[in-house]
């Protein structure tokens, strides 16, 4: 590949919090014979994004898609296979365990279960005492006091300090993962889909609460999440990924109102909206069929096989992420055939010939035409 | 209906009433420990151990009192069941297609092996499986959850049932394929004119699907209303509650409503509303007594159990007011007064 740098908008260097270039994630699978030839998991394929100081970058998909790899790789929990993440301005693409120790205090995670990342064992204030502990930093009545401030700050009661996890309910545990994570006011929190557990009530409380904290320490996020609403409600960016790639970058109004991928339009079409009027009203896209295996991602664009625009050129040509139909250097989509403004993907079918119909509109007949409204049984 | 636990007996589900008829949908929603999945449980018996109060009539029947044969031969049959974790529903050790043929069996004495299978496939082919000819064979792993989910959805409606019930049937899905198989239901229920009851948390499939809408809270209805009425004009405090901590879909991003606090114990549920201590709008009488379910508003059927005026004008009122006595919401203290509620709340 030659050396595209498809970031969005050039923004100057000590504006960038985090660059990624070209980052590849593959994970070996068990090959299928003893002399089989040995396969990977495509998890994250070339992916490249910058994401500046003190805004929220939000990153979309579904189940499978690699978004989570995306993020552990970038926090550098697993190894990079190839590519290159800058971060404040330094390579830590390669850094050692060691060296990337002192690292780990400005990059942190907030991760989706929150029972699942407390030790249900230990008590709340020794969980988010440890990175005082494990970075020496406090001890004792100073660490105490430290962590309880904390506690208050993300609306804990800090009397609850010697309480265990399974005491709190689940937003209060979200709040545990998110007092450990702000303890040393790192620069970068990747937030792996923090809210997706938690009732929409108590969503609302957390999400107020990590905008409050932004706002205060100028932090960055890295927001991963699969709920598109709020996705677009906290991010300034948000990039949308499938099958290991990203298939469009774009200010999150831009991406809501003019989509240029059609996996973004899908995606879109695919919300259910809490608004019966509008839900009523708008014809839905929906998609056939399922995501392919990471294994063996399709050639070309990996949308195509489910695309309703898919042409020649999507199965032979791998599109790459630059601005399309004129749109900003901040808006980029990994299309051949983009969509136009208020372009109705109904109205589109594949011209490739190797599937059967591949979407259709609601109102027609099911997968494969296997059914009419007069085939009852 | 109650359950004895280690703790005290549970109230989950207290004084809960709905009915629906055919070919309709009724959607459940409420937040987690809201009732809301245990009630539908409740009916078809499969709440070992609760103590259960009440009349569930289907068909003319009581559900409640019926013998655990009887009830054999309604569920699967008449009342088909499809549940949240599709993976946990299927058996991993049988084929897809066995599961549904002897589910089709088992009610049909008289149907051949090779006609359950024909069956089978007819079914895996109308829910959008592809190659169902092939992939009746397959085990459940072999599915993605998008499949299993639809394999369930065709196991329940195997023996065109009269009433399914549909417990969070999409919240383990991605978006795409939940419209999938929410387009799945939909369909099945315009062939065979079933009857839905749909139990989910999310707001956005409710407005999508369901022709009436049950909002549950503390184990309680709060407030029964149409779909474009609940979204439009909800008169309970907690639905407005509900609607505002959404993010908005479109338009300008405000700061999000949330509710504050914590969902109630139903160790010991307070005496009065079970929602009065996150109410904006909390009366004396809210805490000392339980507002009974009563029409609100002008639609027909849309009731609701809050002691706020039932009548439209006089509630726009009240909301006016303490909308504008909120405080300036700034940036700052906000976690703050989370904070206070949190902490009287835990």
């Amino acid at each position: 590949m030659s050396d595209v740098n498809p970031v969005p908008g050039a923004a100057s260097d000590d504006e960038v919090l985090l660059r990624v270039e070209n980052l590849v994630k593959y994970f070996p699978v068990r090959s299928a014979g003893l002399l089989g030839k040995r396969e990977y998991v495509h998890a994250v394929d070339e992916v490249s994004m910058t994401v500046r100081r003190g805004q929220t970058f939000g990153i979309v998909g579904e189940t499978g898609c690699g978004k989570s790899t995306l993020g552990r790789t970038i926090a550098r929990l697993y190894d990079v296979t190839s590519g290159k993440i800058t971060f404040d301005g330094k390579d830590i693409t390669r850094l050692s365990q060691r060296r990337m120790r002192p690292l780990r205090r400005e990059i942190q995670m907030i991760f989706q279960d929150p029972m699942g990342s407390l030790n249900p064992r230990r008590r709340v204030g020794s969980i988010i005492g440890d990175p005082f502990a494990i970075h020496g930093l406090a001890s004792g009545a100073e660490r105490r006091r430290r962590v309880q401030e904390l506690m208050e700050r993300v609306g804990l009661n800090p009397e609850h300090y010697n309480r265990f996890p399974a005491e709190f309910s689940g937003g209060q545990r979200q709040r545990i993962g998110v007092a450990r994570a702000i303890a040393f006011r790192p620069k970068l929190i990747i937030c792996d889909e923090p809210v997706s557990a938690l009732d929409v009530s108590i969503q609302a409380q957390v999400i107020n609460l990590l905008a409050d904290l932004q706002a205060e320490f100028g932090l960055t996020y890295l927001f991963i999440a699969h709920d598109l609403s709020v996705v677009r409600h906290v991010s300034n960016t948000v990039a949308v990924m499938y099958l290991g790639k990203l298939t469009e970058i774009a200010p999150a109004d831009d991406l809501f109102t003019t989509p240029r991928h059609p996996y973004t339009g899908a995606l879109l079409s695919a919300v259910p909206v809490p608004d019966p009027d509008l839900s009523d009203q708008r014809e839905q896209i929906i998609l056939v069929g399922d995501v392919p295996s990471p294994i063996m991602p399709p050639s070309g664009c990996r949308f195509h096989p489910r695309c309703p625009k898919a042409a020649p050129v999507c199965v032979s040509e791998v599109p790459q992420l630059e601005p399309r139909l004129g749109d900003g250097p901040d808006h980029v989509a990994a299309c051949h055939l983009p969509m136009a403004a208020g372009e109705n993907l109904i109205n589109f079918r594949p011209t490739i010939d190797e599937l059967d119909r591949v979407v259709e509109a609601d109102g027609s007949v099911l997968p494969g035409g296997a059914v009419s409204e007069g085939s009852k049984s | 209906m109650s359950f004895r636990t280690a703790d005290g007996t549970v109230q989950a589900v207290r004084g809960l009433s709905f009915h629906i008829d055919a070919g309709q949908t009724l959607g459940i929603v409420g937040e987690s420990g809201s009732g809301k999945s245990v009630s539908t449980q409740t009916i078809m018996g499969l709440t070992l151990g609760a103590q259960v109060s009440g009349r569930a009539i289907f068909e003319g029947q009581d559900l409640l009192t019926a013998g655990a044969a009887q009830m054999r031969a309604i569920r699967g049959a008449k009342i088909g069941m499809i549940f949240q974790d599709p993976l946990s529903s299927l058996h991993p050790y049988y084929r897809v297609g066995w599961q549904i043929i002897e589910m089709i069996r088992l009610h049909d004495h008289d149907i051949s092996k090779a006609d359950a299978r024909k069956r089978a496939v007819e079914l895996l082919k109308l829910v959008g499986i592809p190659q169902p000819e092939t992939r009746v064979d397959d085990f459940p792993h072999q599915f993605s959850g998008g499949m299993r989910q639809r394999a369930m959805i065709a196991m329940a409606m195997a023996l065109n049932p009269a009433l399914l019930i549909a417990d969070e049937p999409t919240t383990a899905l991605d978006v795409t394929v939940q419209a999938q198989v929410l387009r799945v239901i939909r369909r099945m229920q315009e062939m065979f004119g079933t009857a839905v009851i749909l139990i989910t948390h999310d707001l956005g499939v409710i407005a999508d699907v369901a022709d009436e809408v049950l909002v549950m809270y503390g184990g309680e209805i709060m407030e029964r209303a149409d779909r474009r009425t609940l979204f439009a004009a909800s008169h309970h405090p907690y639905t407005e509650g509900l609607l505002r901590s959404l993010p908005s879909y479109g338009g300008a991003r405000e700061r999000l409503r949330p509710i504050p606090g914590q969902p109630p114990s139903l160790l010991s549920p307070p005496p009065g509303c079970p929602f009065a201590p996150r109410c904006v709008y909390v009366m004396d009488r809210c805490r000392t007594e339980d507002p009974p379910l009563l029409p609100a508003g002008s639609e027909a059927g849309h009731i609701s159990a809050c002691w706020l005026p039932h009548d439209t004008a006089a509630r726009a009122e009240v909301r006016r007011r303490v909308t504008e006595s909120e405080p300036a919401q700034s940036p700052a203290s906000p976690a703050g007064q989370v904070d206070a509620v949190d902490s009287a709340g835990a």
